[in-house]
């Protein structure tokens, strides 16, 4: 556990009630400021879920990369998954702040430690589910992040702000792609229907179960890190969707649907939370394949992070040699572009900070 | 520590702001090519100009707007396999400016050829045969150091073609060429950086880098060989094998690695990638990449 606060002067009450403080007054929360260890562990174990969700999320589409129907589909396709990757990088580099370092955070995801958004557990059967991921699970993931931009801890914050800008364009995009096919052959309408068919209710289950059902709701709106419970906003989703599906001209998979005019709201029926519950727990249809593609890509890769880790060190070694001091520890040189996230890592005494689950 | 003033639905304005932007596709034709960059082709005029011959620009677009696809195909495969998150968002972004240039000339070999034949109907509707890219684009990925030393070749050859076409006497093809260059070039030094900490990280990658340069360069020569419409069209590759050889000879240098002495693959009758014969690998890539269009034929996507 963290024992940095023993060291420091001031009082542990002290601490605790500026960290309160801060809370409530609407600000943020920064790296080096002192944080309650299950604040800590929470924002870690929430920010590398999400950063995994990212990950994973570029399976089920990029499983249609290489068949896009038009080279104009198939670069907004590409990249979709560009920004995922991208996404996926801000977030570590977020969960980074709070001690945590990717490598460890891969490995609790590949060895089934760490989670993923379920939605990611199904697969995308036709060109149609690329649409509906963008206009349904995109939407849904959007409902979800909006708030988080004003999350208490910063780092999160600010990552969330661009994060929802780039989602709410794939969400057009993906509306736009349906859009298309609504207008095309019958073939295409039928397959934008069945693929709303089979995604609809997981779009549902993604905001988490219901509000009875979910411990951690109050400690984390308190913390000002969730600002609406899971039925909140699974509720504003629905709203949000309805019109859109009309306008669309799809049918939402659901008898119970229908407006409620005393509420100014949309009515809708309960998700078979069992198949929730079973997904979260392996075994959704594609649980065991979304890891295993993972973890072939790392393990695969490892003899090339081993490549660039010694050639950086034999570059460092020459730097010494040449001005003749030794130059401080750096992460392995990659040529692609590192997430600007505005903080540097703070490594350090949180080095054996627990991931909470 | 900023201060965040809030309210109970300070999020709403942003739902609304998203619920009303969804519906309709309005407004969303900066998608044309590309995702949104600039489009290169702005304010020039694609009408052929006088002493050009459409058809020999058409074969000489066909060829480099192959190469482009068949190369953006085989870096998407890499997506969601590569070794570090960084290297997924730089395959990717090669996979893009390729897929770019690729749409350009195609379409431009669609209209200098007068059929009219879109990028689209040029990439999912030909057969294999009809092909006239290189055979280093379309092998195989290979390891990522295989993948390394093609992108390696391709990039620099490239690079230094694209430097000269920016001059062509086609107002089009000089645009595509010259947003090109810049692309490439960085597609040089990604390979290059790579080339580097694989040939000068461990003896395991050094040897994979070496496995990988060796696979691939009988394929090099290939890109030095002028084709007929090539030299009529004012294009000639062979002047670029002297100066791209010593630019890889130097690389290889740099990171340990020997230039490898092997012939060039063997061709077909003495035809090859730009006369339309290729390796078996070609065949199975483009099944993949034309399945879905020519399962609808007619439809829009």
């Amino acid at each position: 556990m963290v024992t940095a606060e023993v060291a420091e002067a001031v009082p542990a009450q002290a601490q605790e009630d500026r960290f309160e403080a801060v809370v409530a007054a609407e600000q943020r929360i920064e790296p080096r400021d002192w944080m309650p260890d299950a604040y800590r562990a929470t924002l870690i174990r929430q920010i590398a879920q999400h950063a995994h969700s990212e990950i994973i999320g570029m399976q089920p589409e990029g499983n249609w990369l290489t068949r896009a129907p038009s080279l104009r589909r198939k670069a907004i396709l590409l990249a979709k998954a560009q920004d995922e990757a991208g996404h996926g990088l801000y977030l570590y580099a977020a969960a980074e702040t709070l001690g945590v370092d990717r490598a460890e955070l891969t490995e609790k995801l590949i060895s089934g430690r760490q989670k993923y958004s379920s939605i990611f557990n199904y697969p995308t059967l036709t060109f149609a589910d690329v649409g509906v991921i963008g206009w349904l699970v995109d939407g849904a993931a959007i409902c979800n992040q909006v708030p988080l931009c004003r999350c208490s801890y910063g780092p999160y914050a600010r990552a969330m702000v661009r994060i929802c800008k780039e989602e709410s364009f794939h969400q057009r995009q993906g509306y736009e792609l349906l859009m298309t096919l609504m207008r095309g052959t019958d073939a295409q309408r039928r397959m934008v229907q069945d693929a709303v068919d089979r995604w609809w209710w997981p779009s549902l289950m993604m905001f988490g179960p219901p509000d009875a059902d979910s411990p951690n709701t109050a400690r984390s709106m308190a913390w000002r890190i969730k600002r609406h419970t899971n039925d909140e906003l699974r509720r504003r989703f629905v709203d949000m969707t309805v019109p859109q599906a009309e306008h669309l001209g799809v049918t939402l998979p659901d008898p119970e649907l229908r407006w409620n005019e005393e509420r100014g709201g949309w009515d809708f029926g309960e998700p078979d939370w069992s198949e929730l519950t079973r997904v979260i727990h392996g075994q959704g249809p594609c649980n065991a394949q979304r890891v295993d593609r993972r973890r072939a890509a790392h393990e695969d890769g490892a003899w090339v992070r081993e490549a660039a880790v010694a050639y950086a060190a034999k570059r460092r070694a020459e730097q010494s040699a040449e001005s003749g001091h030794a130059e401080g520890t750096e992460r392995p040189a990659t040529a692609g572009q590192h997430a600007p996230t505005g903080e540097h890592t703070e490594h350090g005494e949180h080095t054996e900070q627990e991931n909470g689950k | 520590m900023q201060d965040h003033s809030t309210q109970a639905d300070v999020d709403d304005h942003v739902y609304l702001g998203l619920a009303e932007a969804a519906p309709g596709p309005e407004g969303e034709g900066r998608w044309a090519y590309g995702t949104g960059f600039a489009d290169p082709l702005l304010g020039v005029d694609t009408a052929l100009p006088p002493g050009v011959d459409g058809a020999d620009l058409a074969a000489c677009c066909l060829m480099l707007g192959d190469d482009a696809l068949v190369l953006a195909q085989r870096l998407i495969e890499w997506c969601t396999r590569a070794p570090e998150l960084e290297e997924e968002v730089a395959l990717a972004n090669l996979g893009l400016d390729l897929l770019g240039q690729a749409r350009l000339l195609l379409t431009r070999a669609g209209q200098a050829d007068g059929s009219g034949r879109t990028e689209d109907d040029l990439a999912y509707w030909r057969e294999e045969h009809e092909f006239r890219n290189v055979r280093l684009v379309e092998v195989p990925n290979g390891d990522f150091a295989h993948s390394i030393a093609r992108l390696l070749l391709f990039a620099t050859a490239r690079c230094a073609l694209y430097e000269a076409l920016s001059a062509h006497p086609d107002p089009v093809l000089a645009a595509v060429a010259a947003r090109g260059v810049k692309e490439l070039a960085y597609h040089r030094e990604y390979a290059t950086a790579w080339t580097l900490r694989l040939g000068d990280g461990t003896p395991y990658s050094s040897a994979r880098m070496q496995a990988g340069l060796d696979a691939v360069w009988p394929l090099l020569d290939e890109l030095f060989t002028a084709h007929p419409a090539e030299l009529r069209a004012g294009v000639d590759p062979a002047v670029l094998r002297e100066p791209v050889l010593r630019s890889l000879s130097a690389v290889l240098a740099e990171a340990g690695l020997t230039v490898p002495d092997v012939p060039p693959l063997a061709s077909v009758l003495g035809r090859a990638g730009r006369d339309g014969v290729h390796t078996e690998a070609l065949g199975p890539l483009l099944a993949e990449l034309q399945v879905l269009a020519r399962a609808h034929p007619g439809a829009t996507w």
